[in-house]
């Protein structure tokens, strides 16, 4: 059931997410959805996309430090308290969200959260046990 | 503050850190002319001739170079006289000096540049007999016009090794090594940058992201963590607080150029 984010290590310096935009765009690979996090120095640049294994590669032949990391896309209407009734059964067991980032389908009545958890295997549990839709990957990719 | 109001008439220190003072001075509003300082003795890391000129005029002093060896004695192995202002006078009676050649270990004639060796008279803990100091000088063998006849040694500017004096500690990139190997996950590739920031050294340290510090998480927070692993470590181990960088793989060079040292002698 987890989504494979894939992360990049970004100097902070002009010019280096272009670079890994120009590797993706050649190799024909779309990004369903994206998050950018930044320090003082370097960034990181997560990546939902519909074909991990060849962006993995392409990225990493280009000299980019990249990782795969295990996410949670979880499916929650488009409405006020969308977000909130997920927060409020994750925290209700202790989970501890790390970051998350969000998009809207295109048919525009779900929004979709990608959830980096402390515990994905029980954030995953817990979340189907309270009736949410956790997105499978492979549904994900290829939206 | 002390300066003003104890008054002392000689000032020691390093001399980046004089330039410190005269910026900290300046910018209270202090005239540290107007102080009883005459004298100046700065030491423990290497300085240009304009660094000098800028100390004496902002002081309104007589700057003297000093040498010394944390393993021998530190400070208190030449100094320069006041009287000639060139050159610093071995303290001949506690040391005799040879200059050798660092590659063969041969002994040059007084006068011929080489690395300064030092065998100590006077200690009686750690004596040292012919000591490798590490620095490149000449011997300065003229009489000098103060009228002490112990031989004088040029400012040591060159080193035999690749040593790094930084805000006055001594530092060896294998030592910076030896301090990345031990982080979990790193790989000692690495570059030091060293520059000035105003009047003091500023070191920065590149560190390429490795697959195994990058691999599980992507998260911010790991990194950082291993940033500021790095910075403890230097500062306990080696007593100088880098600037530490992540950089991207492959991005630094492979053999050589680990160390950029930007300030101008």
């Amino acid at each position: 059931m987890k989504v494979e984010q894939i992360s990049v290590f970004l100097e902070n310096k002009p010019g280096t997410l272009q670079q890994a935009t120009r590797v993706l765009k050649d190799a024909n690979i779309n990004i369903r959805t994206l998050s950018v996090a930044e320090t003082a120095d370097f960034g990181i640049l997560r990546l939902i996309v519909n074909d991990v294994e060849k962006a993995n590669k392409v990225l990493k032949e280009s000299g980019f430090q990249v990782s795969k990391t295990p996410v949670v896309a979880v499916e929650v209407p488009d409405r006020p308290g969308g977000l909130h009734s997920v927060m409020e059964a994750v925290s209700k067991e202790g989970i501890n969200v790390e970051y998350l980032y969000a998009f809207v389908e295109k048919s525009g009545e779900n929004a979709v959260i990608i959830f980096r958890f402390d515990n994905p295997e029980k954030a995953i549990d817990i979340l189907t046990k309270n009736n949410f839709t956790v997105v499978p990957g492979k549904k994900l990719y290829e939206f | 503050m002390i300066l003003r109001d104890f008054g002392p008439t000689v000032i020691c220190c390093t001399p980046s850190y004089a330039l410190h003072l005269a910026q900290e001075a300046k910018a209270m509003n202090m005239d540290l002319k107007s102080f009883k300082l005459r004298v100046g003795i700065f030491g423990a890391e290497p300085w240009s001739k304009a660094m000098r000129e800028e100390i004496e005029k902002s002081f309104g002093i007589t700057a003297l170079d000093i040498y010394g060896l944390s393993e021998v004695i530190g400070p208190g192995i030449a100094m320069e006289c006041i009287e000639a202002h060139n050159g610093m006078h071995i303290f001949e009676d506690h040391f005799i000096v040879e200059t050798i050649n660092p590659q063969t270990g041969e002994v040059l004639a007084e006068g011929q540049e080489g690395e300064l060796v030092f065998t100590s008279l006077s200690r009686e803990a750690i004596p040292l007999i012919r000591y490798r100091s590490g620095d490149i000088s000449r011997l300065i063998t003229e009489p000098c016009r103060c009228g002490r006849a112990h031989i004088k040694m040029e400012r040591a500017l060159k080193r035999s090794d690749d040593m790094l004096i930084i805000s006055g500690a001594n530092i060896f990139p294998a030592q910076v090594e030896a301090i990345l190997v031990e982080i979990e996950g790193l790989e000692p590739r690495y570059q030091l940058i060293v520059d000035k920031a105003g009047a003091l050294d500023a070191l920065e340290l590149n560190v390429e992201v490795s697959d195994k510090i990058f691999s599980d998480s992507g998260s911010v927070k790991e990194l950082q963590k291993i940033e500021q692993r790095i910075v403890k470590d230097m500062q306990d181990y080696l007593g100088v607080e880098p600037r530490v960088k992540l950089v991207g793989p492959n991005t630094l060079p492979k053999a050589g150029a680990k160390v950029v040292d930007k300030r101008r002698m």
